[in-house]
């Protein structure tokens, strides 16, 4: 068990969160939770190589990772509360009032 | 092949299975559970990284807090994803095809690195993340909480809505914002009149 086992972990976690978001373009709550498996990759990253450098600064990161995933799950939920409300839909194609 | 390394190799594997069953589950809430596994499984990891105060955290924030705010939104949200999930299919090669780029960059960075193995620290791990939380990084600890309220406030402004039809309540503020003309009318009328 060393650094590149954990860094390689972290690898295959971002990379299925990655696939996740395109495999499911246009639901919005897999897309959220894809964005929430890359978070968890960035963060094994963090308290891996906090491990191994000793050095409790990454694990200080993860905590402010840690609190912004909560925020952005937070308003990220909210947003698609509002907009199912709106549309009864939670298509992503379906945002599409700004004509962006 | 040591204790430890079987122990990684277990969790390592129940987090990628459970990974992969977030992304590609055909019910929503099994999704949901499948991400309350790779969390936990992950935190068992942190333990073997012998950061027991975040493994902590992440049962109790992200299982505790994330998981079980998506599930409720996955049941209270009546929706219909079946001809999103037909929609799936057509993306799977795209998806592979980054995937597997982006995977193959990572792996080749990472076998190019080498890691030097520090001396254990003999501190407890929950002492010395507030050692350094609390001296070097307070302001930025303060900024997290005003992250934090300030999602909290935007979530409730975001779902909040007034159903005036539905339900007549006491507004209390209006009541005391009345003023004697808007709410008091005098008629003079003559005796034998009546209104």
């Amino acid at each position: 068990m060393s650094l590149h086992h954990f860094l390689i972990l972290g690898a295959i976690l971002f990379t299925t969160g990655v696939f996740g978001i395109f495999l499911n373009r246009r639901n919005v709550i897999i897309i959220l939770m894809s964005i929430e498996l890359i978070l968890l990759s960035v963060n094994i990253n963090f308290v891996a190589f906090s491990h191994y450098n000793n050095d409790v600064t990454g694990q200080i990161f993860t905590f402010f990772v840690l609190a912004v995933a909560a925020a952005e799950a937070a308003i990220g939920l909210a947003i698609l509360v509002a907009f199912f409300r709106n549309r009864a839909t939670i298509d992503v194609e379906r945002i599409d009032t700004l004509k962006g | 092949m040591m204790v430890v390394d079987v122990i990684f190799y277990a969790f390592a594997a129940v987090t990628t299975l459970a990974a992969i069953g977030v992304v590609s589950s055909r019910n929503q809430v099994h999704s949901v559970l499948f991400l309350i596994l790779t969390f936990f499984s992950t935190a068992a990891l942190f333990v073997l990284l012998e950061a027991e105060f975040l493994a902590a955290l992440l049962v109790m924030v992200y299982m505790g807090a994330v998981a079980v705010l998506f599930l409720f939104v996955v049941m209270m949200l009546d929706m219909d994803v079946s001809d999103l999930k037909a929609q799936a299919i057509n993306h799977l090669p795209l998806g592979l095809a980054v995937g597997a780029v982006i995977l193959l960059e990572l792996v080749v960075v990472l076998s190019h690195s080498h890691a030097h193995v520090a001396a254990a620290s003999t501190v407890p791990n929950t002492l010395a993340i507030g050692r350094t939380l609390y001296t070097q990084y307070l302001y930025p600890f303060e900024l997290a909480s005003l992250i934090l309220l300030v999602a909290l406030i935007g979530a409730v402004v975001l779902t909040l809505r007034e159903r005036k039809k539905v339900m007549r309540r006491q507004v209390i503020s209006q009541q005391i914002a009345r003023t004697r003309s808007e709410a008091v009318e005098l008629v003079q009328r003559k005796p034998g009149e009546g209104a």
